[in-house]
C-alpha cells in the first residue's frame, strides 16, 4: 500500500468541508448490507460505534469488560476543550489549532490538527443535547476553566469526572442503538488477531474471556478504539487492563506504528510507596495553578525529609527552592507538562527529594491559604484578622476548590494535604504514538481504521491538558463517520464476509497456538513479575531522558527477557476457561515486543521534543533541542517479525500554515 | 543539564518496602467458587500486607503467593483503580466496598485495618447477579436496563448549540450527583431485596433533571423499571443500606423522583409498557 497521508487540497480551513461535500457516500440501502467491527468502547470506540449505527450500518462492538461503560476514558478527570469562544477572550478554531501543534511540539500533521479544532465546537453540542451535564454558571450557560499551555478559557468539564460524564454520554448513545438491533454488543470479548483478505483486514479473532472460547468475526471493515499503551512501564495512571494488543497484532499484520517513543510523563501524581504498587494515580493539573512546586535547597534538609526526621513545614522559606519559579520566571508553576517532570527530574536526581524514596517534590498550598484567606477577611471586614484566622478563611476556598482531589490525596497517602505541603512525582499518563493513520483513519492496512489514543494523529510530541477527550470524540462522532465512506463505498459489491474463509481459519490457529505456547511454558515466574521488570527497564532506559547508551542497553535487557518470558512464564489453569492469568500473560508478551520498538524509535529520534528528551540533544540551560531540519517527520515502523530489524518508513511533516518555532517559557 | 541514567523509581535496591511503613499479618476468609454451577466455599489465607497498600494491592500479594503455591489465583474483578470504573466489587466484612463510607474497594487502604486481624471477602450476592467465579459476578443486567430507556435519543449530528438552553445551576448540579453513579451494583449488594432501584433512579433522575431528558421522561422510566423488574430484581422497602453503602453517595430522594415519575407515567402516558 502506497504511504501517503492522503490531505486533500485546498486551504487549510477548506479542506475538511471539500472533503466532506466531494467524498462517495454509501446509499442507505448498501448500509444496511455492510457490516463493521468496532473494537474498545471508551470514547472513541462507543461513540464511533453508537454513529455508525445511527447511520444504518450493522455494527459489532467488541470490549473485554464486563460492560461497555467500564473503559479508562471514565478516569479523565480535567475537561475537554473546545473552541466555542462562549468567553469572548478570543478563541478561535484557529487558535486552538495553534495551540495544539504548537504544544505537541510541531511534530503532528496540520491538516488532522485543523480538522480537530473545527470537530471541538460540535462534541459540547452532541453532549449537551445528550444530557451530559456539563458545569454551568448562575446565568445558566455553560462555565469554563483554563488549562495549562493556553491564554484562553476553552475547557468545559463535569466537576473533576468530565471523562465519565462524556463517556456515559457515549455509552448511553451505544446503549440505544444496541436496543434499536443497529449494534451487536460483545463484552468480555478480546481481539487477539485481525484477520486480512486480499490485503485489506476483514474481521478479528476474539476470545470469549467467560469460556475461553475463540471465535472468528468477519466484516467488510475493523476499527480499532483500543487506547493507548502506557502500561508498558508497568506503573501509570492507566488502568490496569489498557494494553497495546490490538494495536500490537495489526503491526503484525502489516500496519505501521507511528512515533512510539512519544509518551507522555504528567507531573503531579501521587509518588510510588512500595514495590508492591500496581498503578499510580493522578492529581489533575488543575492543582498548579494555586500550588507551589519546590524542594529544599540544601542536600541535609532533604535527607532529614527522607529520613523522616523533618517535615516540609520544619523548612524555613528561604532555605526552599521554587525551581519552577526560579527556572520559568514567566510560567512558573504553569509550564506545560514535559517540562515541568523533567524539572522534577532533575531536582530529585541531585539528591533533593523529599519522600522515603527521594522520588518526590512538594506541592505547596501555603501561600495560596493565605492569599485567599487575607481576600476573604477584607471581604468580610476582618482587617486586623490574626494568622490563625486567614488560614481557617483560606483553607475553606482551597477545599471548596480542590477539595475532591485533597481527600483523594489523604484516602490513599494518609496525610493531610492541608497541613503538609503534598508530594507528587512525574508519572506516565499518555502515549501520543499509536497506530499510523492517514486523513481518512485508516491504517497502511486496506480497511483497517483506527481513532483516539490507539492512533498517533494529532497530538504531536506532548499533548495538552483537556485535549484526549476532544480527540477521541472528534474521531468517533464526526471524523471516522465520515472517513470510512470513502473505503466503504467502493465495497458496496462485496458480499458479506464468511467467517469460515480459510484466512479465518488461519488466524485462529495462529492464535490458538500462541495461547498453547504461553500456557505450555510452565515455568516459574509469575506474569506480573515479568512486566514489573518490563516496566523497570522501560522507565530506567526510556522514560523521562533518554540517551543512546541507554537506549542500546534497554533493548538489549528487553530482548533478553522476552526470552526468558517464553522459558520461564507460569500462567495457571488453561485456555479453555476464565482464566485472568491468560489476558495478562497475552497483554505482557506484547508489551515485550512493543518495548523494544519504542527503545529503537527512541534510539533514531537524535533530537530532543516534547516528551521525548534525549540528553545529549539539550540546550545549555537543559531546555530540548529540537532538529527540525532532520527530524520533522513522523516515523511510522513496519515490523511483522521480531527476527528482522524493524523498517522505518518516514512521513515528512509539511508546515504550510504555522511557522516552527522554539517554545519557550523563561 | 539533564545527565546519565539517574536514579529511577522502580529500581531494583529501592529500599523503602520494608523498612519505612509497618507491616500486618492478616487472616483472610476469601469466597472461592469455581463457577454458578458448583457450590463455593470459605477457604482461609495468611498473608502480609503493609499498611500503605490498596486493598487490591494486599489481594495482589495474595494471589503473587498463591501462583508461587501452584495455585489458582482468587478471581475478582478491577480495573481503573482509583474508584471510578465501577468494576471493583467485593462485600468486605458484610459492606460492599467495606466498611468506609464513599470509598471503592479499591480506594481502601490497609491502614484502615489492624495487625491480626480476619477478613471476611464474598462477592456482591445477588439473584439478577449470577456468580462467574470466585468474586466475580455478572452485572451485565445493569447494561440491559440502561438500553431499556437511559438515553436521550437523539443521533450525531442533530445537536442545536449548546447553550441553546440555559440549565439552571442547581439543577445542573442535581443532574450531576445523580449521573455521578458508576454502575458497580453495591446498592444491590446491600439491599436485603437485592433491588436495584438506586441505579435504575440515578439514571432516571438525571435524565428528568434535564430539559433535553425531559421529552422521553415517561417511555423512560415505564421502559426502565420494567426492565429492572424482567431482570429479577426485588422491590425497594425503604431500607436505605443502598445509600449508606454507595461508594458515591447517591442520594435515595433519587428514588422518590423515580417513584414520582413512574406513577405519574403509569397514570397519564398512553405509551406501551
Amino acid at each position: 500500500m502506497a504511504f501517503k497521508s492522503n490531505v486533500p487540497d485546498g486551504s487549510l480551513s477548506d479542506k475538511w468541508k471539500n472533503y466532506r461535500g466531494k467524498m462517495n457516500l454509501v446509499a442507505p440501502n448498501n448500509k444496511r448490507r455492510i457490516e463493521v467491527i468496532v473494537v474498545g468502547t471508551g470514547l472513541a470506540g462507543a461513540s464511533a460505534a453508537a454513529t455508525l449505527g445511527e447511520l444504518g450500518y450493522q455494527v459489532k462492538a467488541f470490549t473485554f469488560h464486563d460492560s461497555p461503560r467500564r473503559a479508562h476514558s471514565i478516569a479523565a478527570q480535567g475537561g475537554i476543550n473546545a473552541a466555542k469562544n462562549y468567553q469572548n477572550d478570543g478563541d478561535s478554531v484557529y487558535r486552538l489549532f495553534y495551540d495544539t501543534i504548537k504544544g505537541g511540539d510541531y511534530r503532528s500533521r496540520e491538516a488532522n490538527v485543523h480538522r480537530l479544532a473545527e470537530a471541538s465546537t460540535e462534541i459540547i453540542d452532541q453532549a449537551v443535547a445528550q444530557g451530559v451535564p456539563l458545569a454551568r454558571e448562575y446565568g445558566g450557560l455553560l462555565a469554563n476553566r483554563s488549562f495549562g499551555g493556553v491564554q484562553v478559557s476553552r475547557t468545559f468539564y463535569a466537576r473533576g469526572q468530565t471523562g465519565q460524564q462524556l463517556l456515559l454520554g457515549a455509552y448511553q448513545a451505544l446503549s440505544r442503538q444496541i436496543s434499536l438491533g443497529n449494534v451487536t454488543m460483545y463484552n468480555r470479548h478480546e481481539m487477539l488477531d485481525v484477520v486480512k483478505q486480499d490485503g485489506k483486514a476483514r474481521g478479528i479473532i476474539a476470545r470469549n474471556l467467560l469460556t475461553g472460547e475463540l471465535e472468528r468475526h468477519a466484516a467488510h471493515s475493523v476499527v480499532l478504539c483500543t487506547g493507548g499503551y502506557g502500561n508498558v512501564f508497568y506503573l501509570s495512571t492507566n488502568a490496569m487492563m489498557c494494553n497495546v494488543t490490538a494495536a500490537w497484532r495489526s503491526v503484525k499484520k502489516g500496519a505501521y506504528m507511528a512515533n512510539p517513543c512519544y509518551t507522555q510523563i504528567h507531573p503531579t501524581c501521587i509518588p510510588v510507596s512500595g514495590e508492591y504498587q500496581s498503578k499510580l494515580t493522578l492529581m489533575s493539573e488543575s492543582l498548579r495553578n494555586d500550588g507551589r512546586v519546590w524542594v529544599p535547597k540544601s542536600i541535609d534538609d532533604a535527607k532529614a525529609i527522607q529520613q523522616k526526621k523533618k517535615k516540609g513545614i520544619d523548612i524555613a522559606e528561604g532555605d526552599r527552592d521554587y525551581y519552577l519559579e526560579r527556572r520559568y520566571p514567566a510560567f512558573g508553576n504553569l509550564v506545560p507538562r514535559d517540562v515541568a517532570s523533567r524539572a522534577a527530574k532533575v531536582a530529585c536526581d541531585e539528591g533533593k527529594g523529599v519522600s522515603p524514596t527521594g522520588l518526590a517534590v512538594f506541592l505547596d498550598f501555603a501561600s495560596a491559604i493565605e492569599r485567599y484567606g487575607k481576600s476573604k477577611a477584607h471581604s468580610m471586614n476582618l482587617y486586623d484578622a490574626s494568622p490563625a484566622k486567614i488560614k481557617e478563611l483560606g483553607t475553606a476556598v482551597i477545599e471548596e476548590k480542590y477539595g475532591n482531589l485533597f481527600e483523594m490525596y489523604e484516602k490513599i497517602t494518609g496525610e493531610d494535604p492541608y497541613k503538609n505541603p503534598m508530594k507528587i512525582y512525574p508519572a506516565v499518563h499518555y502515549t501520543m504514538g499509536g497506530l499510523w493513520v492517514d486523513y481518512h483513519l485508516q491504517t497502511s492496512v486496506p480497511g483497517l481504521f483506527c481513532c483516539g489514543e490507539a492512533n498517533f494523529s494529532d497530538h504531536g510530541a506532548n499533548r495538552l491538558g483537556a485535549s484526549a477527550l476532544m480527540q477521541g470524540l472528534a474521531d468517533g462522532y464526526f471524523v471516522l463517520p465520515y472517513t470510512i465512506g470513502t473505503f466503504l463505498s467502493g465495497e458496496i459489491r462485496t458480499p458479506k464476509i464468511d467467517p469460515n474463509a480459510k484466512e479465518f481459519m488461519t488466524a485462529e490457529a495462529e492464535v490458538k497456538g500462541r495461547l498453547d505456547k504461553i500456557i505450555g511454558v510452565q515455568g516459574k515466574q509469575s506474569v506480573e513479575s515479568f512486566h514489573r521488570r518490563l516496566g523497570k527497564i522501560m522507565w530506567e532506559y526510556c522514560g523521562m531522558a533518554r540517551n543512546a547508551e541507554g537506549l542500546a542497553k534497554g533493548r538489549k535487557q528487553i530482548q533478553e527477557l522476552r526470552e526468558e518470558f517464553y522459558k520461564d512464564v507460569f500462567v495457571p489453569g488453561d485456555a479453555n476457561e476464565y482464566n485472568p492469568e491468560l489476558e495478562k500473560a497475552l497483554r505482557v508478551a506484547d508489551f515485550l515486543e512493543m518495548g523494544e520498538l519504542m527503545m529503537v524509535d527512541a534510539n533514531d529520534r537524535e533530537e530532543s521534543c516534547g516528551g521525548h528528551f534525549r540528553e545529549e540533544y539539550q540546550t545549555e540551560e537543559g531546555e530540548a533541542l529540537r532538529r527540525d531540519d532532520e527530524y520533522a517527520y513522523v516515523s511510522a515502523w513496519e515490523w511483522t517479525d521480531t527476527k528482522d530489524e524493524p523498517t522505518l518508513h518516514k512521513e515528512e511533516l509539511v508546515f504550510e500554515n504555522v511557522e516552527l518555532k522554539t517554545r519557550s517559557y523563561k | 543539564m539533564i545527565v546519565g541514567s539517574s536514579k529511577s523509581l522502580q529500581t531494583d535496591n529501592c529500599q523503602l518496602t520494608t523498612d519505612n511503613y509497618s507491616k500486618m499479618k492478616l487472616t483472610l476468609k476469601i469466597w472461592r467458587q469455581k463457577n454458578a454451577k458448583s457450590a463455593g466455599k470459605f477457604e482461609s489465607h495468611q498473608v502480609v500486607a503493609e499498611e500503605h497498600m490498596s486493598f487490591l494491592e494486599m489481594l495482589d500479594v495474595l494471589n503473587e503467593q498463591l501462583i508461587s503455591e501452584r495455585k489458582e489465583p482468587v478471581a475478582f474483578e478491577h480495573d481503573c483503580r482509583e474508584g471510578i470504573c465501577g468494576t471493583c466489587s467485593m462485600v468486605i466484612n458484610g459492606h460492599p466496598h467495606g466498611l468506609m463510607q464513599g470509598t471503592t474497594t479499591c480506594q481502601l487502604h490497609m491502614r484502615h485495618f489492624k495487625d491480626g486481624e480476619t477478613i471476611a471477602i464474598e462477592p456482591f450476592r445477588a439473584q439478577s447477579f449470577p456468580l462467574i467465579k470466585d468474586l466475580v459476578v455478572d452485572r451485565s443486567a445493569f447494561d440491559r436496563i440502561i438500553q431499556a430507556g437511559g438515553y436521550i435519543s437523539v443521533n450525531t449530528g442533530q445537536a442545536p448549540d449548546g447553550n441553546a438552553i440555559p440549565i439552571e445551576k442547581d439543577q445542573a448540579l442535581d443532574a450531576f450527583n445523580a449521573a455521578a453513579c458508576i454502575g458497580c451494583g453495591a446498592c444491590v449488594a446491600a439491599c436485603p431485596n437485592s433491588s436495584a432501584m438506586l441505579f435504575t433512579s440515578a439514571k432516571v433522575s438525571h435524565l428528568a433533571q434535564t430539559p433535553q431528558g425531559e421529552i422521553e421522561a415517561q417511555r423512560r422510566v415505564l421502559g426502565m423499571v420494567n426492565q429492572m423488574d424482567e431482570e429479577g430484581f426485588g422491590r425497594c422497602s425503604n431500607v436505605t443500606a443502598c445509600e449508606a453503602e454507595c461508594p458515591k453517595e447517591i442520594s435515595v430522594t433519587n428514588i422518590a423522583r423515580m417513584n414520582r415519575e413512574y406513577l405519574s407515567a403509569s397514570l397519564t402516558s398512553d405509551v406501551m409498557k
